[in-house]
């Protein structure tokens, strides 16, 4: 009895401990530059807080980066959840080598992504003389570098394995029996999917959503080689850069305001995410009583 | 099998979920669609030019832009844009080179303008293009001191006393940063006229150096928002308009010897001719030249080369510095080559 | 075992899978990428040599490298507990520092690095105390690593969380019963079951730190005489100088170590996988 009774006082006395570790962690890591920024950005006071996030460059941003962490989510969640169910359910030569390769964007710098696609589609890429033809042909003035498309482009390539690499920990660990015995008892591709493997990835899965949408939101130096013009093909890191540039106190101060926008998109997901998770811990308790 | 069952019931509610999730993306997809193709539909009602300059210009073009814009529409009865991208000059370059849409380049160097032409974009002889060699306002290399000027900083040889802070950029990734070199050596040629009294001049400056930035507009934050160092070596423009935005809190001084720093522009061929905007971009660079532009340049710390708004502003601009020219250094190619590629004369100093 | 999984897949979907796999990656990925790689082959080896072994380039290969490792490593102990706390415990707020998390993404790296070059700088709200104990962060090697923690925190606790979620509580019952202390059911029972999750995470904060950018070169300084450059940093540098060459060797060198690093990640986290699909 005692000797439980001491066991329970160490646990309680590590759950202390952690809980403060971690605290502490995130308000000194996490909490302090976020509200750094918070007061930063209200230092010239609340009316020209709302004046400084709604200026044309600004609303024109929100829009360019609103359509590329759209267009990259969707793209990444399709090929994350084909990647992953490749990666984890068949054996094939080269599977590391592939698996490595999906990785790759994590830790290129930006700064090569952006040399990368210049090199592709840039005007001493390869493909420019075929897009400059086209462009003659149709009398149009198509571009990829340095403008909307290059901007996807770059965010769909910086966020590309973030979907895939949170969904495969969580596959490897269930292993692949019930989905073998699904198939050996006829079940199709889809509904084996559907009704076996996405219940076990669904957090996984939503987690490597919402981490590739932060990053999508927040990409800045691969965007920044193929986006040029303010107002045009900014997006909201680009326009936070070019105020911060400026240099004047007003403009540091905008540039933060302009920052504050995305930490309020970051904090909106962060809610939802909650309130889904919340709503479907309590439906599975009810299922399961 | 009794497992997959359970699964079976369990799941119900999540493909629900995942219905869902599916229409949310089919109507994102459509948002996209419909909004890339009301941002084609707008672009081409109204005419527009896109000027590729470079970080300290941003204020003065966003003014310029106005000006000129009101100039053209009163002139030629319809309405005109202009685009502004800003950057590292040699980035800026660089980016027009790789396929930027730029009409009008209005670059930090005459070196950077050049690097376009060899790729054929601009058209030979573009100097003469424009009156002064094709740049419309000038700068020089200056010190910018906090209030009072508390360790007495009045030319560039008390930089290198002991308890001397200096901030500057690494000319290694900026471009201005070398014009800061250039200006230091310049002074150093004029006291010592020997090779080896010149490079430990230089040694002992940098040695001073605490933080090196990659950019000018880096080090400016470096001084002026972190608070770090006695002095920060910079362009005259960026010099008057910080003190413009905190008045009260710095002091310029203008060094005996300097470097001339001619800013150029150019139009760029290649791009105007698919873009149809030749005579738009002509006006727009030849309007830079007019009373308004260069009281407006003026205004926002460059040298004008018109000579009577000169003098209006005499009292901005220390006009008794001694101002050397990169031709001295046997022209950008050269200096390049002897000071700051790699294992060049910056490094041996730096780095030993 | 492993023979007779190949040349009998129960479950459909290989051939679909592959090509999508397949052909995204070459697109977005590997088509860009290799257009690096060829112009960088069109140096001949002894150039291509000369050009990464200049001393600069390979201080700031070690720069990177090492400060990146020691961010990993800081990351991967805060990161078990981060992700420890926010599963297994319940208390107040929990939900508000999960979301935390996620932040420095959605950050631009750019703001990230500012904002903590300025919180760290000689005036800022921890630079001062800290300078008044001696301690220099800005423009050092430490806040290098501290703008390096920062940006590859979620990486560790995120790719922890949603396996330790799995773990249900059975086997640490179990170990109870059989007798064993906490410590000893958590070394020996839970983290070999969190060790592939630990190891990815490890390995992407580690290879993103390498290739980091946009928060570092604010608060590092850049110095090539205190060796405060990172290597994206000089990549920078050449292509300032339209040194297409350099740029491009210095980028195939990273090209090959990122994906040496991702592949022994891969390797490991395979294996292990394999093991539990044995049992």
């Amino acid at each position: 009895m005692t000797e439980q009774e001491k066991l329970e006082r160490q646990s309680k006395r590590t759950r202390m401990i952690l809980i403060a570790v971690s605290v502490l962690f995130i308000f000194l890591m996490l909490v302090v530059p976020l509200a750094a920024i918070v007061v930063n950005s209200l230092k010239e006071g609340f009316g020209f807080y709302i004046q400084a996030i709604t200026t044309e460059y600004v609303r024109n941003a929100l829009k360019v980066t609103l359509i590329a962490t759209i267009i990259a989510v969707v793209v990444n969640t399709f090929f994350g959840i084909c990647a992953a169910w490749l990666l984890t359910k068949f054996s094939f030569k080269g599977k590391q080598v592939l698996a490595t390769l999906i990785d790759i964007p994590f830790s290129i710098s930006p700064v090569i992504v952006g040399l990368a696609f210049l090199m592709t589609f840039g005007r001493l890429g390869w493909t420019y003389p075929a897009i400059r033809a086209i462009n003659q042909w149709l009398g149009t003035n198509f571009r990829i570098a340095f403008a909307i498309p290059g901007v996807v482009i770059a965010t769909i390539f910086v966020t590309f394995p973030y979907v895939s690499r949170e969904i495969i920990p969580v596959l490897n660990a269930q292993g692949k029996d019930e989905e073998e015995a699904a198939a050996l008892m006829g079940a199709k591709g889809l509904k084996i999917f559907f009704k076996i493997t996405f219940p076990q990835i669904k957090w996984a899965l939503i987690y490597g959503i919402i981490l590739c949408t932060s990053r999508a939101l927040g990409e800045f130096g691969a965007v920044n080689a193929l986006s040029k013009t303010r107002g045009e093909t900014f997006t909201l890191p680009l326009e936070i850069d070019a105020l911060y540039m400026s240099g004047t106190d007003v403009s540091i101060t905008s540039a933060f305001a302009v920052s504050s926008i995305l930490v309020i998109i970051a904090i909106i997901i962060m809610v939802v995410r909650n309130i889904l998770e919340h709503r479907s811990n309590k439906k599975m308790e009810k299922g399961e009583a | 099998m009794r497992q997959i069952h359970r699964l079976h019931k369990k799941n119900h509610n999540r493909i629900q979920i995942t219905t869902v999730c599916r229409k949310i993306g089919i109507m994102s997809m459509c948002t996209i669609l419909a909004l890339s193709a009301s941002g084609c539909g707008k672009k081409n009602q109204i005419l527009t030019l896109t000027n590729v300059s470079y970080d300290p210009t941003r204020e003065f073009y966003e003014e310029y832009n106005q000006l000129f814009a009101k100039q053209y529409e009163e002139t030629h009865g319809e309405p005109i844009r202009v685009i502004q991208s800003h950057g590292g000059s040699g980035a800026q370059a660089r980016s027009v080179v790789e396929g930027s849409n730029a009409d009008v380049v209005t670059l930090a160097l005459e070196h950077d303008i050049s690097l376009i032409e060899h790729t054929g974009l601009i058209e030979s002889g573009w100097v003469d293009e424009f009156d002064k060699d094709s740049a419309p306002y000038t700068s020089t290399i200056v010190f910018l001191v906090r209030k009072g000027n508390p360790k007495n900083i009045r030319d560039w040889n008390d930089l290198i006393q002991d308890n001397v802070d200096v901030i500057t950029p690494d000319p290694k990734s900026s471009g201005g940063a070398c014009w800061n070199y250039l200006a230091a050596l310049s002074y150093a040629q004029e006291q010592y006229h020997d090779a080896s009294k010149e490079q430990d001049f230089l040694k002992k400056l940098y040695e001073n150096v605490s933080v090196m930035d990659s950019g000018a507009r880096g080090s400016t934050t470096t001084f002026v928002e972190n608070g770090k160092g006695d002095v920060l070596v910079a362009w005259e423009n960026e010099a008057i308009t910080t003190m413009q935005s905190y008045p009260g809190m710095y002091e310029m001084i203008t060094p005996s010897v300097s470097i001339l720093a001619q800013p150029s522009v150019a139009i760029v061929d290649d791009n105007v001719g698919m873009n149809h905007t030749q005579d738009a971009a002509k006006e727009y660079l030849t309007y830079l030249y007019s009373t308004d532009a260069q009281k407006l340049a003026a205004q926002f710390g460059y040298r004008p080369t018109d000579e009577a708004v000169l003098q209006e502003y005499a009292n901005v601009f220390d006009l008794h510095v001694k101002l050397t020219t990169i031709d001295d250094f046997g022209g950008w190619d050269n200096a390049y080559a002897v000071y700051f590629d790699d294992g060049a004369l910056f490094d041996k100093m730096y780095n030993e | 075992m492993k023979k007779n999984t190949k040349t009998t897949r129960v479950i459909p979907g290989f051939h679909l899978t592959l090509g999508i796999t397949i052909a995204m990656l070459s697109l977005i990925v590997l088509i860009p990428l290799a257009s690096v790689m060829v112009k960088s082959l069109q140096l001949s080896p002894a150039e291509f040599w000369r050009l990464i072994t200049k001393k600069n380039v390979l201080y700031a290969f070690g720069t990177s490298i090492v400060c990146s490792f020691i961010a990993a490593v800081i990351n991967l102990v805060f990161g078990l507990i981060l992700a420890w706390t926010l599963v297994r415990y319940d208390f107040k707020g929990k939900r508000i520092l999960d979301g935390f998390i996620e932040l420095p993404f959605a950050l631009p790296t750019a703001v990230a690095g500012i904002t903590l070059s300025k919180l760290y700088s000689e005036t800022g709200w921890f630079g001062k105390p800290l300078a008044a104990l001696g301690i220099k962060v800005a423009y050092t090697h430490l806040g290098l690593i501290i703008a390096l923690v920062f940006v590859g925190i979620p990486f560790v606790v995120r790719a922890v969380q949603p396996v330790l979620e799995k773990l249900d509580g059975q086997y640490e019952e179990a170990a109870y019963i059989l007798g064993a202390t906490p410590a000893q059911t958590f070394f020996k029972v839970i983290l070999p079951e969190l060790r592939p999750a630990l190891l990815t995470g490890f390995g992407l904060a580690f290879a993103r730190g390498i290739g980091e950018y946009g928060s570092v070169i604010y608060i590092s300084g850049n110095s090539a005489k205190e060796h405060t450059q990172v290597i994206s940093y000089v990549i920078m540098q050449k292509l300032n100088y339209i040194d297409y060459a350099s740029a491009t060797a210095i980028a195939f060198v990273m090209l090959v170590i990122s994906f040496v690093i991702l592949f022994l990640i891969n390797i490991v986290q395979m294996r292990q996988s394999r093991r539990t699909n044995m049992l």
